[in-house]
């Protein structure tokens, strides 16, 4: 049987109060079934020109299962999570040095496409950006250009199955012709998702997906990453440490640029292992 | 309801069943304690003396998973109100595993010095805790106050069974000196079979609590039929 994973911690923060835990043995609260490494960090720094906005970060982020990150506004949590699908190669000056492995590739080595590492590793923002298109166009499009179904039955299918994915057929089945622009906010982050979901990604990031959402929303989004998490590898940014609590199996705490700890959730907040962890879970900073 | 709703509404259930689980454990224990001090059956006696390792160890499961589902699913209102009452009934339920082995204990060294002695209330009061527990275990796997309610009105009894018992046993004691060690132990029984009735008050308030968001210890708001 494979060993659990072992979610190695680093960082370089201040010294803590307690010793590091540096391998986190297996849990029952973790499937026995469990996870190979999806992501593998190394040593990852980033820097917005001469700025650095990450530290030496560390981590193995297990696959199927949903990993939360978590810390202060300006932590790096979100750069973090753009690193893992290259979204900052957009931003002028931006520079990542370490290494970032995902199917046993470094993803920012030389002969990796951008644009094929964006379809295994599909993205999911806080403000929801439906296509000015239909409700199946808008999976369609994606499915289209990556040759994913050879004819109409099939394209059919994958957009059904991509919107009972992300818990949305139900509610549009009726209307897939109708503009994705009419639907509701939360309605229309569950397309962002069914449409990333089409094209079959192995990770699927999600960057707040739910901060702009009223509270019935955001609970059918925390559903539906509730959901996927046995199919898929989730990572996913939350300001609402609550959220991280219900949603996630994994949590990361990031605080100025570094990865302060990383565990499972019911240890980070029920007896994390740093000070720091413990006051920013606590409502004491942050 | 939604699969995070679920998953937590499972995490509730479960911790229920454990604790009818446990309930369960230690009423049978406390019913093999007390057969055996009324029929002299050692090895029952032996049986529950010999320590309550798998009641621990359950209590300590149920309240790492009472602990879990507070720090990760944020209950409040009713939710909140079971899981709290949980890990409170889970404490009783463990102490009156612990009062099991008392009697146990206590029973053989009663045996084991050999002087028999009259204690007719003992099996009354027995039968009164055995009742009691039996009934507040029912109340809270089924959110019965009626139930509760009957348990909250039977301690009072309970209690003065057990000073009728005392005084008995001591009067026994100053006509025959020399019964001492085996009266004690008597008395010990006694005393213990009380607090059984307390701990099932304990579980018996928690059922208002849950059901009614209530505090009723202490008699506070409690209306009885004495």
């Amino acid at each position: 049987m494979p060993a659990a994973p072992m979610p190695v911690m680093t960082t370089t923060a201040p010294a803590p109060s307690r010793p590091l835990t540096t391998v986190v043995p297996p849990s029952r609260a973790l499937p026995v079934d469990a996870p190979q490494v999806a992501i593998d960090v190394e040593k990852l720094s980033f820097f917005y020109g001469a700025k650095q906005a990450l530290f030496d970060i560390t981590a193995k982020l297990p696959a199927k299962l949903v990993t939360a990150f978590i810390g202060p506004s300006g932590c790096g949590k979100s750069t973090f999570l753009r690193t893992m699908n290259r979204m900052n190669d957009v931003v002028p000056g931006a520079r990542v040095t370490g290494k970032l492995i995902v199917d046993g590739r470094d993803i920012n080595g030389p002969g990796i496409d951008p644009v094929s590492l964006r379809r295994e590793v599909g993205m999911v923002f806080q403000k929801s950006n439906p296509f000015p298109k239909s409700i199946h166009e808008n999976i369609a499009y994606g499915v289209r250009l990556n040759r994913l179904a050879p004819d109409r039955a099939s394209m059919n299918d994958i957009v059904e199955e991509s919107l009972r994915n992300a818990a949305l057929w139900d509610e549009v089945k009726d209307r897939l012709h109708d503009s994705a622009l009419a639907l509701s906010g939360g309605q229309q982050q569950r397309l962002c998702i069914a449409r990333a979901l089409a094209i079959k990604p192995k990770i699927l990031l999600m960057d707040e997906p739910a901060s702009a959402l009223d509270p019935i929303a955001t609970q059918r989004i925390e559903e539906l990453i509730y959901e996927l998490r046995s199919k898929f590898t989730i990572v996913i940014v939350t300001h609402n440490m609550q959220q991280a609590a219900r949603v996630s199996d994994m949590t990361a705490l990031f605080w100025l640029g570094k990865l302060v700890e990383f565990d499972r959730t019911e240890k980070i907040f029920t007896n994390p292992a740093e000070k720091l962890t413990e006051d920013y879970v606590t409502g004491r900073f942050g | 309801m939604t699969s995070t709703g679920r998953h937590f509404q499972a995490g509730i259930d479960e911790l229920k069943r454990e604790l009818a689980t446990q309930g369960t454990t230690v009423a049978t224990r406390l019913a093999h304690a007390v057969r055996g001090l009324a029929s002299r059956d050692i090895h029952a006696l032996d049986e529950v003396a010999i320590g309550d390792a798998e009641v621990n160890a359950r209590q300590m499961a149920i309240d790492d998973k009472a602990f879990k589902l507070l720090a990760l699913q944020q209950p409040v209102a009713i939710d909140l109100r079971v899981i709290v009452a949980a890990i409170k009934v889970n404490a009783d339920l463990e102490r009156i595993g612990d009062l099991a082995v008392n009697i146990a204990e206590a029973s053989r060294r009663y045996f084991d010095y050999g002087q028999i002695v009259e204690q007719e209330l003992l099996p009354r009061m027995a039968d009164a805790a055995q009742a009691m527990l039996q009934w507040a275990l029912e109340a809270f796997v089924h959110g019965n106050v009626g139930l509760a309610q009957s348990v909250l009105e039977r301690d009072d009894a309970l209690d003065t069974l057990r000073d009728q018992a005392f005084r008995r046993l001591a009067d026994t004691m100053a006509k025959n000196p020399g019964v001492i060690p085996s009266v004690l132990e008597l008395m010990l029984v006694a005393r213990h079979l009380e607090r059984i009735g307390d701990h099932a008050t304990n579980i018996a308030e928690d059922v208002f609590f849950i059901v009614a968001g209530e505090d009723v210890r202490h008699h506070a708001g409690l209306a009885t039929s004495e």
